[in-house]
């Protein structure tokens, strides 16, 4: 495995230690060191009975594919076979989209309703990913571009592909922390843009 | 035994954003009371989350539980330097507005309401939206927190420079990045694993 940066987020927004931003972001040290932290627990652990390594890389650089960001989808996409890298890339060029969107449970919010479209991985590529993966990656599709469609029986479609409980728990975990985690770097990458610290 | 997911009935949905306090009902088993170890009582942080269903779930993966607990406490409670703790609460509330997560919303605009007593204004921004006219700092917070949010983010150079505009330092715009970026994790574990409800009356 290649080794893991020493903080993923410094690494992908291009802040170098003793730079502005990064003495900006020591402020932040708890908010910081647990950031790394999470991305170690989901991406270092060796307890992957629930969501297999290469399920986390491979969820984790088609989320990074839909966020449009190159640098994040190689350095997941980097963890993973050579074959798996090229099914998610195709997954994910196949998904692209414009977030967030969907329809409220609620008729009162009818008048904000933005329908689109879901997600159906091709027969082709399924064949190659395997029920459990392409009912994350159709699942991660709707976390990442329209989060207020969920309902029950998105993850009653999980548990049928195989997913236990604690898998989906680890699962949603992963597609929402690099909902974070890309976030902070797109911010941060603006930033230090636009002279951010000096 | 089979595993499965739970169907709530018979509670009362919330129909529109609110300030209000909500109950959340999970869509999947949380972990048993009987199964807790010390890693989990860890992952939980506060025992006191014992108590929530919504921790209670997200306890069956107690690492990143307690990870993700420590990222917010600090992004939100830590008082040295950056933006005022209302406004922070406020980009998480504009944040779930966008999103959609009334559950998210209500928890961070009543916080919002609370350290701004600006109740009205912040009312204002759930009845309308994220279009809602708040006065040109708290209207630069929520417009870089909303393009942010969307996928994928639009935060660029103009919403750096109204935020500069508006009076906030690099530190306080990193609370702002931080802050939105925050909620879009909260947001989609909120959503997708059970609904709110209006809690019964006691």
């Amino acid at each position: 495995m290649n080794a893991m940066p020493t903080d993923v987020i410094d690494h992908l927004a291009g802040i170098a230690p003793g730079s502005p931003l990064h003495t900006i972001r020591d402020v932040r040290m708890q908010a910081r060191e647990n950031a790394q932290n999470s991305f170690l627990a989901l991406f270092g652990t060796a307890e992957t009975a629930d969501m297999s390594r290469d399920e986390r890389f491979a969820v984790a650089a088609f989320v990074a594919a839909l966020h449009g960001d190159a640098r994040a989808t190689a350095f997941y996409a980097g963890h993973l076979p050579a074959g798996l890298a090229a099914a998610i890339a195709a997954a994910a060029a196949r998904g692209a989209g414009r977030g967030p969107y969907g329809v409220y449970p609620s008729a009162a919010l009818a008048a904000e309703n933005v329908p689109g479209p879901g997600f159906a991985v091709s027969t082709a590529n399924g064949a190659m990913l395997g029920p459990r993966l392409t009912a994350a990656l159709e699942h991660a599709h709707m976390l990442v571009f329209h989060l207020r469609d969920a309902d029950a029986s998105a993850l009653q479609k999980l548990l049928d592909a195989g997913w236990s409980t604690t898998g989906i728990v680890t699962f949603s975990q992963l597609v929402a922390f690099l909902s974070f985690q890309l976030r902070a770097v797109a911010g941060l990458r603006a930033l230090a843009a636009a002279g951010g610290g000096a | 035994m089979a595993e499965t997911i739970l169907t709530p009935a018979g509670h009362d949905v919330p129909p529109v954003f609110t300030q209000q306090k909500l109950g959340w009902l999970p869509w999947l088993e949380p972990l048993p009371a009987d199964a807790m170890t010390d890693r989990h009582w860890a992952g939980l942080v506060d025992a006191s989350r014992a108590k929530s269903a919504y921790f209670m779930l997200l306890a069956r993966d107690p690492d990143i539980l307690q990870f993700r607990t420590k990222t917010d406490k600090d992004i939100f409670y830590n008082p040295d330097a950056g933006l005022p703790r209302a406004e922070r609460e406020l980009a998480a509330a504009a944040t779930s507005r966008a999103n959609g997560c009334i559950y998210c919303a209500s928890v961070h605009s009543a916080f919002a309401a609370h350290f701004s007593k600006r109740a009205e204004d912040v009312q204002r921004l759930l009845d309308e939206g994220v279009g809602a006219d708040l006065g040109e700092r708290w209207n630069a917070i929520v417009a870089a927190s909303v393009a942010l949010t969307a996928t994928p983010p639009e935060f660029g150079p103009g919403h750096i420079a109204r935020l500069r505009a508006a009076g906030l330092d690099d530190a306080a715009i990193v609370d702002v990045i931080n802050g939105a970026a925050f909620f879009n994790w909260a947001n989609r574990l909120m959503l997708s694993l059970g609904e709110p409800e209006i809690p019964p009356a006691a």
